[in-house]
C-alpha cells in the first residue's frame, strides 16, 4: 500500500471557548476523491484553513506523502503541493486570466517572460485536463464556472498534487457543476488527490471514493462511499441528539394570515435566490422553514419584512401587499401587521451603539403613543423599556446600557420584546437562537409558542433542524430557491428533512415509521 | 498672445506641475496597493522644511533632499503602522499626519532659526539650480554676450525658443519627476512587483492565498510614496522657492489627490492631469493672459478651484468612470 497523499493526525483547534476541531484524523490515498461532509459550523472549513496555513492547529500533525510537514502559511501549503479552491474565489477581477494565474508564482522579476511561460503551460494544462479558458480574458467577464476553472488552473500551475475544493458547487448552475465533476474525474485519473468539502449528499454519493463525516468539530466517521447510503450519512451528519423540549400543545390553526404565490426574488448581484414559491401561514400555527443557509430563506424573509423587492403575489389577511416601491418598505409591512425578528440581529435588528431603551422603539418610532408634540416622549419610552426588559427577563435590566454590551441571548430578547409586544398578526423570526446560550433559548422558544397560542401566525426560519422540529408545527424545506417538501413536524425526523435539505425529494427510505430512527421519532411524537 | 508668452506660461506650468506630479505618483503607489493617503500634503510639508533646513546647514541641496526624503519616509512609516499593522482608519491617520506636519514644521523652524517659522533663504549650491541643456540659450550665453537673456531668446528662431525656454533651464528634480512617469508605468505594468502591487489593491485575499505577504507589499508601496513625497517637498523649498515658509505646500497634496482621481490611477494620465492643473496654477499668476485671450476677466480664485471642480465632474461620471482600486482604504484582515 502506498503512503497516503495526505494524512492528518489528531488535529485540534479552538477559538476561545469554541472547539472548532477536536482530535481530527484522516488519511487520503493518492488518486482518489475524498469527501468531507457536515452541517454548517461542523468545523470543515476550519480544518481546511489549517491545511492551507491560514490557522495554526493547537495540536496535531500533518503528513504529506508520508513526510511530516509543517504548514505555517499559504506559501508552505503551496510548496507542499496543496492547492485550494475557495468557496469565494480569490481572483483579482480586473486582471486577465493569465495575470491571475502567475500572481505569486512568477518566473522572474519581469512579467513578459512569466506571461509567455504561463501561456504555454496553460495550453498544455487545457489539453491535458479539458480546462479551456481564454488566457487573455478579464476575470470579471467570465462566468462563475469559468472563474472556478481559473482557480483550479492556478493550483495546477503551482504543481498541486492535492486539490481541496470548498463547497465548489454552491455558486454553480447544475450544468456547470456537472462540468466541474467531469474535470475532477479527469484529475483523479491523472493521479491527483482531491478533497471535496460539501454538505450535498448527492455529490458525495456520486463522485467520491471515501467520505468523512464531521459533526460539531469532531470526525464522526470515515467510510468507503460504496459501502454507505445517503440515509446513513445523513444520520451521521445530524447525529442522534436529544431534541430540545418545547412545552407546547398541538396547534389549532384557523384562517390563513399569509398567502404567498409564485414569489421570486433576485438579489443585487442578479442571481435568482427564490425561484417561485407558494406558501401559506395560518393563524395559530408556527411554520418552520428548514434549509441549509443560502438556499433562499433569507431573501424570503427580506421580502416579507420589506427590505428587498420581489415579484409574485403576497396577501396578508386577504389584502395584497405591494412587493416593490415605497409601499413595500418596512414601515408599510409593520402597518400591515407584520413584525420581524431579523436573522442578523446585530446588523438588522439593533443599532449596537445605541442604548437598549432606544432600541426598544426602532421601527415603531412614528407610533403616536410615544410622541409628545413634535418631540418623542423619551421618558415614556424609557419607563416602558424598563418594564419590557423585566417582562422579557433581559439581563442586566439596565435600559441605559448600549445594545452591544448585552449577550447574544439578551440582545435577542430586546428585539423580541419590541416585535412581539406590538401584537402583530404575523411574526417573522429568523435564526431566533443563533449565538444564544441554552438558558435563553428555552425562554425565547416559549415566547414564540405563547404568541402562537394567542392565535398569531408565525413564520420561523432556522438552519438548526432541532429547533425547527421542536418549535414548528409544520415544516417547509427550501433548497436552491425552491420548496422541496412540506412535512408535519410531529410526523417527520431529522434524517428525512436532511435529505430534503440536500435536494433529495425521494425520502421514502427514511420517512417516519419506515425504518427511520426509532429514538428520535418517539421524541418528536412526545414533543408534538 | 505671442509664441514666447505662451512658452513662458507653459514653462511656469511645468515648474508648478512638478511637485503635483511627484505627489500624485506617490499617491498612486499607495492607493494602488489599497492604502488611501490624504497625508501627501503633510509629508511634502515636512520634507520641504527638513530639506531646506539641512540644505541651509550643509550648503548642499542634495544632502537637503536626503533629509527631506527621510522626514517624509518617517511619516510614511507612521501611516503604514497605523493603517497596515494596526489596521486603523486610513483617513484619520492621514489627517493626523497633515496636522502634525503643519504644526511641527513651524515649531521646529522657529526653534532653530527664529525667523517666524521660516528658514533663511537658500543660496548657491544649497538650491537646485536650473540646468542648461546643450545648445540651449541660457544665462552663460547671456553673460558671454553681455546682454539680457530675454533679449537673446526673443531674437532666436521658434524651435530654439521652444527648446531654450520650455525644455531647457529646469532644475534636475523637474527632469527626475518627468522620468518617474515612464518608470512608474514600467514598474507597475511590466514587473512582478507591479503585478503584485496592483493585485493587493484590488483583492488582497488573492495575493495572500497566493503565498505573498500583503503587509510587506503595502509597506513597500507606502515607503515609495514617502520617497516621492519627500522629493516633491524638497523641490518646493529648494528648487521652486529658495527656502521654507509656513504652509508652503498650500494644498498641493490635495490637488495631487484630485489629479490622481482625474488620472484614474494611471501614471501617464497622471502626467497630463498634473500638467493641466499646473497650467491652471500658472494662469493664476498671470490673469492678464486670460483676459487678453478670451477677453473676459476671470477671477483667479476660480482657476484655483478648477482642479477640484474638474475632479467632481470626473467623479460624477461625466467623463468616463473613475474606479478606484477595489480594496482602497480597507485594512486587510485574514478571514475564512
Amino acid at each position: 500500500m502506498t503512503a497516503p497523499a495526505i494524512e492528518l493526525k489528531g488535529i485540534s483547534k479552538a477559538f476561545g471557548p469554541v472547539q472548532a476541531n477536536k482530535d481530527i484524523s484522516i488519511s487520503v490515498q493518492p488518486g482518489t476523491i475524498h469527501g468531507i461532509i457536515g452541517e454548517n459550523g461542523a468545523g470543515k472549513s476550519t480544518l481546511m484553513s489549517i491545511l492551507y496555513g491560514f490557522y495554526k492547529a493547537d495540536a496535531g500533525e500533518i503528513f504529506i506523502k508520508g513526510q511530516k510537514t509543517l504548514i505555517p502559511d499559504s506559501q508552505a501549503a503551496i510548496r507542499a503541493g496543496i492547492g485550494m479552491v475557495f468557496q469565494h474565489f480569490k481572483l483579482v477581477e480586473n486582471f486577465t486570466v493569465l495575470e491571475n494565474i502567475i500572481l505569486g508564482a512568477e518566473h522572474g522579476a519581469m512579467l513578459n517572460s512569466s506571461l509567455s511561460n504561463a501561456r504555454k503551460e496553460l495550453k498544455h494544462l487545457a489539453e491535458e485536463y479539458g480546462l479551456n479558458v481564454d488566457p487573455d480574458e478579464v476575470i470579471e467577464n467570465l462566468s462563475v464556472g469559468h472563474q472556478q476553472r481559473v482557480e483550479i488552473l492556478k493550483a495546477l500551475y503551482r504543481k498541486a498534487e492535492i486539490l481541496i475544493l470548498d463547497e465548489p458547487t454552491g455558486v454553480l448552475t447544475p450544468a456547470e457543476a456537472d462540468q466541474l465533476f467531469r474535470i475532477l474525474d479527469r484529475l483523479r485519473e491523472e493521479g491527483k488527490t482531491i478533497i471535496l468539502i460539501t454538505h450535498k449528499l448527492r455529490e458525495i454519493m456520486e463522485f467520491t471514493d471515501t467520505v468523512s463525516v464531521m459533526r460539531r468539530g469532531e470526525m464522526t466517521a470515515t467510510v468507503k462511499t460504496s459501502e454507505t447510503s445517503p440515509e446513513h450519512l445523513a444520520e451521521l451528519m445530524v447525529g442522534r441528539k436529544v431534541l430540545l423540549r418545547v412545552d407546547k400543545k398541538p396547534a389549532e390553526p384557523s384562517e390563513t394570515v399569509l398567502d404567498i404565490k409564485g414569489l421570486r426574488v433576485v438579489d443585487e448581484a442578479g442571481v435568482e435566490r427564490v425561484k417561485g414559491i407558494d406558501l401559506t401561514v395560518r393563524a395559530g400555527e408556527i411554520v418552520g422553514i428548514a434549509g441549509v443557509a443560502g438556499n433562499g430563506q433569507s431573501e424570503l424573509l427580506e421580502v416579507l419584512g420589506g427590505f428587498a423587492d420581489g415579484t409574485g403575489e403576497i396577501t396578508m389577511n386577504g389584502t395584497a401587499l405591494p412587493l416593490t416601491g415605497h409601499g413595500a418598505d418596512g414601515q408599510a409591512r409593520r402597518a400591515a401587521g407584520i413584525s420581524h425578528v431579523p436573522e442578523d440581529r446585530q446588523r438588522e435588528g439593533l443599532i449596537m451603539e445605541f442604548a437598549a431603551w432606544e432600541n426598544t422603539v426602532f421601527g415603531y418610532h412614528h407610533s403616536p403613543e410615544i410622541q409628545n408634540g413634535i418631540l418623542m416622549d423619551n421618558n415614556g419610552i424609557y419607563t416602558e423599556a424598563e418594564a419590557k426588559m423585566q417582562r422579557f427577563d433581559v439581563r442586566p435590566p439596565d435600559p441605559k446600557l448600549a445594545a452591544k454590551n448585552f449577550s447574544g441571548g439578551n440582545q435577542q430578547k430586546i428585539v423580541l420584546a419590541r416585535e412581539i409586544e406590538r401584537n402583530p398578526d404575523l411574526l417573522l423570526i429568523g435564526q431566533p437562537t443563533r449565538g444564544v446560550d441554552i438558558g435563553a433559548i428555552e425562554f425565547i422558544h416559549q415566547q414564540v409558542v405563547n404568541l402562537r397560542d394567542q392565535g398569531k401566525a408565525i413564520l420561523l426560519v432556522s438552519v438548526e433542524l432541532e429547533e425547527i422540529l421542536s418549535l414548528a408545527d409544520r415544516v417547509v424545506v427550501m433548497f436552491d430557491g425552491h420548496i422541496t417538501g412540506e412535512r408535519v413536524a410531529s410526523q417527520t425526523n431529522e434524517k428525512e428533512l436532511g435529505l430534503l435539505m440536500a435536494g433529495i425529494t425521494d425520502t421514502s427510505a427514511v420517512a417516519n415509521g419506515n425504518g427511520g430512527n426509532e429514538n428520535s421519532t418517539q421524541e418528536v411524537h412526545a414533543d408534538g | 498672445m505671442d509664441f514666447l508668452t505662451l512658452l513662458q506660461v507653459l514653462d511656469t506650468s511645468v515648474r508648478l506641475a512638478t511637485p503635483l506630479l511627484l505627489a500624485c505618483l506617490a499617491g498612486l503607489y499607495s492607493e494602488r496597493s489599497g492604502v488611501v493617503d490624504i497625508g501627501l500634503e503633510g509629508k511634502m510639508l515636512a520634507a520641504a522644511f527638513f530639506s531646506a533646513a539641512v540644505a541651509f546647514y550643509s550648503g548642499n541641496a542634495w544632502v537637503g533632499l536626503l533629509a527631506g526624503v527621510g522626514a517624509s519616509v518617517a511619516l510614511a512609516v507612521v501611516h503604514g503602522l497605523a493603517s497596515i499593522t494596526f489596521r486603523g482608519n486610513q483617513l484619520i491617520s492621514g489627517v493626523a499626519i497633515n496636522f502634525l506636519a503643519a504644526g511641527m514644521t513651524v515649531l521646529v523652524a522657529q526653534s532653530w532659526f527664529r525667523q517666524g517659522g521660516r528658514t533663511p533663504p537658500l543660496e548657491g549650491d544649497a538650491r537646485f539650480n536650473p540646468i542648461e541643456l546643450p545648445f540651449a540659450i541660457g544665462p552663460t550665453d547671456a553673460a558671454a554676450a553681455d546682454r539680457p537673456l530675454s533679449q537673446l531668446i526673443a531674437e532666436a528662431g521658434p524651435l530654439q525658443q521652444f527648446y531654450s525656454e520650455l525644455i531647457s533651464g529646469h532644475s534636475s528634480l523637474v527632469y527626475l519627476a518627468l522620468l518617474t512617469v515612464p518608470f512608474t508605468w514600467w514598474l507597475l505594468f511590466r514587473t512582478r512587483f507591479g503585478l503584485r502591487l496592483r493585485a493587493v489593491g484590488e483583492n488582497p485575499a488573492a495575493v495572500d492565498t497566493a503565498g505573498v505577504s500583503v503587509v510587506w507589499l503595502r509597506y513597500a508601496a507606502v515607503l515609495l510614496c514617502g520617497v516621492l513625497c519627500g522629493v516633491a517637498g524638497a523641490y518646493l523649498s529648494s528648487a521652486l522657492q529658495a527656502g521654507f515658509v509656513k504652509d508652503m505646500t498650500a494644498g498641493r497634496g490635495f490637488i495631487a489627490l484630485a489629479a490622481l482621481i482625474f488620472a484614474k490611477w494611471r501614471p501617464v494620465y497622471a502626467l497630463w492631469a498634473c500638467l493641466l492643473f499646473g497650467l491652471f496654477q500658472a494662469l493664476e499668476l498671470r490673469p492678464d493672459i486670460i483676459e487678453n485671450v478670451i477677453g473676459l476677466k476671470v477671477q483667479v480664485q476660480l482657476l484655483g478651484a478648477l482642479p477640484y471642480i474638474l475632479t467632481v465632474v470626473i467623479l460624477a461620471g461625466f467623463v468616463g468612470k473613475a474606479i478606484p482600486p477595489k480594496a482602497s482604504a480597507e485594512p486587510y484582515i485574514k478571514e475564512r
